[in-house]
């Protein structure tokens, strides 16, 4: 183990299991947003209720920050670690056809996340963590439904930042999906092409479901 | 055919460097590309000037010695060749071709078109072998390898150790060479004895010298002249994990 992780090897395996980590929270965090268009909103207020109360998600939540923290340290250091390697750059450059655009530009995209992360927390998760949001009606629940909807219903220019940063957040997946699993040696010539699928697959469920939320609340308005 | 040519100059290593353009009127396209090279010398050895320094050995894409940067890619714009195999029928009749050396803090420039890349010397003498003692060979079926794993070692060893991928690489990163070497080893027996020193050593040495890490752009893979696939690169990563994780 000694010195693994001062090593580049070991610098990316935390980019990679950091990252698989935050792509699991993203299927929960989706599956349980997807109950915004589910009823009349009571069964997401009760999800939203129960993930908020569990002691042992506590935990968890604390281990995501955890996990975002390390990420978006270890894409700076490795970042800035790349960017000194070509001083003197080339006069001409052509396209190989095979680099995408996302592969090339992980870190951007990476901080266009960070930046709507830091408004994503002050637009709901501040809110009901320590005051001003709704609560449903004598209970001591949150009405997270109508935080949310009612949100999502005032300003488009929130709704359009929203959907601006689902669609990043996919071409950020796009690459890093089958990223992830080769940076842990789990990929080979038969994997190499189904992976880079299935990342498009995964891609495309996060941005189109955290699309839908914000145009659907807009629409019912 | 005419051609413009649009070449990196520098006196050495410690010169700033810069282009100067050519022009070739008669030029056949039959001509091989380091031919086009060696007749626009001797033209300029006429005139008294200084020849273009480029390197070049085999001329049969087997010693990688010939890597130059052409028209904004390593080896030129054909894929899957060496620029010693480049012909001028590769080119249109009037065009401009720029060639510029390889760019990367770990392959310094020598002169012109020539670059210092000993780094990649260095990395093998830190593990890019295997130690035994040499005699007469033994019977080649006594050590059985799987048919997969000697072609797979086979396609890794067609590496030429040309530099290519580190100079596509975004981050000039050599993770494709070292790929290519480990797998050609660990998958092979007699090298599986010191995979796991070998790996460790020779990943600390190419972090030592300065290549950059792998973001898996998988521009190494696109210019590679002989088709080194990324997944050795996973390979790589996994003899990596593995050794340091059992230490
Ligand atoms: C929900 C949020 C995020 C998820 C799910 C996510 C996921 C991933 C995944 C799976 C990878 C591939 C890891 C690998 O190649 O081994 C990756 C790479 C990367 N991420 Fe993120 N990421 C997120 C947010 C961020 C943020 C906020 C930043 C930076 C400010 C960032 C910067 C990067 C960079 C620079 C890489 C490429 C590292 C490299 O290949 O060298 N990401 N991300
Ligand atoms: S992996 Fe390919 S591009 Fe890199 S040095 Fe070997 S032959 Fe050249
Ligand atoms: S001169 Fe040997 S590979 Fe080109």
């Amino acid at each position: 183990m000694s010195g693994i992780f001062s090593s580049s090897l070991g610098k990316k395996l935390i980019m990679s299991i950091t990252g698989l980590f935050l792509m699991l929270f993203l299927v929960v965090h989706l599956t349980t947003n997807l109950l915004l268009l589910v009823g009349d909103g009571s069964l997401y207020n009760r999800a939203a209720h129960a993930l908020a109360t569990i002691p042992l998600l506590r935990i968890v939540e604390f281990l995501l920050a955890f996990g975002f923290f390390f990420h978006i340290v270890y894409a700076t250091i490795i970042t800035l670690k790349n960017q000194r390697t070509r001083p003197i750059g080339y006069n001409k450059t052509a396209s190989n056809r095979v680099t995408t655009w996302p592969s090339k530009n992980m870190y951007i995209l990476g901080f266009a996340i960070l930046a709507f992360l830091v408004l994503h927390l002050i637009n709901f998760f501040l809110k009901l963590r320590f005051g001003e949001a709704p609560y449903v009606e004598g209970t001591e629940m949150h009405n997270t439904y109508l935080l949310v909807s009612s949100f999502f219903a005032k300003y488009w220019w929130y709704n359009l930042i929203y959907v601006i940063s689902a669609v990043l957040l996919g071409l950020h997946l796009s690459h890093g999906f089958w990223s992830a699993f080769h940076t842990i040696g789990l990929n080979n010539n038969k994997w190499l092409n189904r992976l880079e699928s299935f990342a498009y697959v995964y891609a495309v469920i996060v941005a189109v479901g955290f699309t839908i939320i914000p145009i659907y609340f807009w629409f019912a308005r | 055919m005419k051609l413009k040519l649009k070449i990196w100059r520098q006196k050495d290593a410690k010169s700033k460097g810069k282009f100067e353009t050519y022009y070739l009127d008669s030029v056949s396209p039959e001509m091989s590309f380091l031919e086009m090279l060696d007749y626009l010398n001797s033209q300029l050895i006429l005139k008294g000037e200084d020849p273009i320094a480029f390197e070049h050995d085999c001329r049969e894409g087997i010693c990688g010695s010939c890597g130059l940067y052409i028209n904004g890619r390593p080896h030129g714009l054909k894929g899957k060749t060496t620029t010693c195999e480049l012909h001028l029928r590769d080119f249109k009749d009037g065009c401009t071709i720029v060639v510029e050396p390889w760019r990367a803090a770990s392959f310094p420039v020598i002169k012109d078109l020539m670059v210092d890349r000993h780094a990649f010397e260095k990395i093998m003498q830190a593990g890019g072998f295997i130690s035994t003692n040499a005699g007469a060979a033994q019977d080649a079926n006594a050590i059985p390898v799987a048919k997969p794993n000697a072609d797979e070692a086979f396609d890794a060893a067609s590496c030429i150790g040309c530099g290519a991928c580190v100079a596509a690489c975004k981050n000039s990163s050599a993770m494709l060479f070292i790929a290519a070497k480990v797998s050609q080893l660990a998958l092979l027996p007699q090298g599986r004895i010191e995979a796991k020193e070998r790996v460790k050593r020779m990943v600390a040495k190419m972090d030592e010298l300065g290549f950059g890490g792998c973001t898996n752009t998988r521009a190494c893979e696109a210019e590679c002249p002989k088709g080194i696939s990324i997944s050795h690169i996973a390979r790589l990563n996994r003899e990596y994990y593995a050794a340091k994780f059992s230490d």
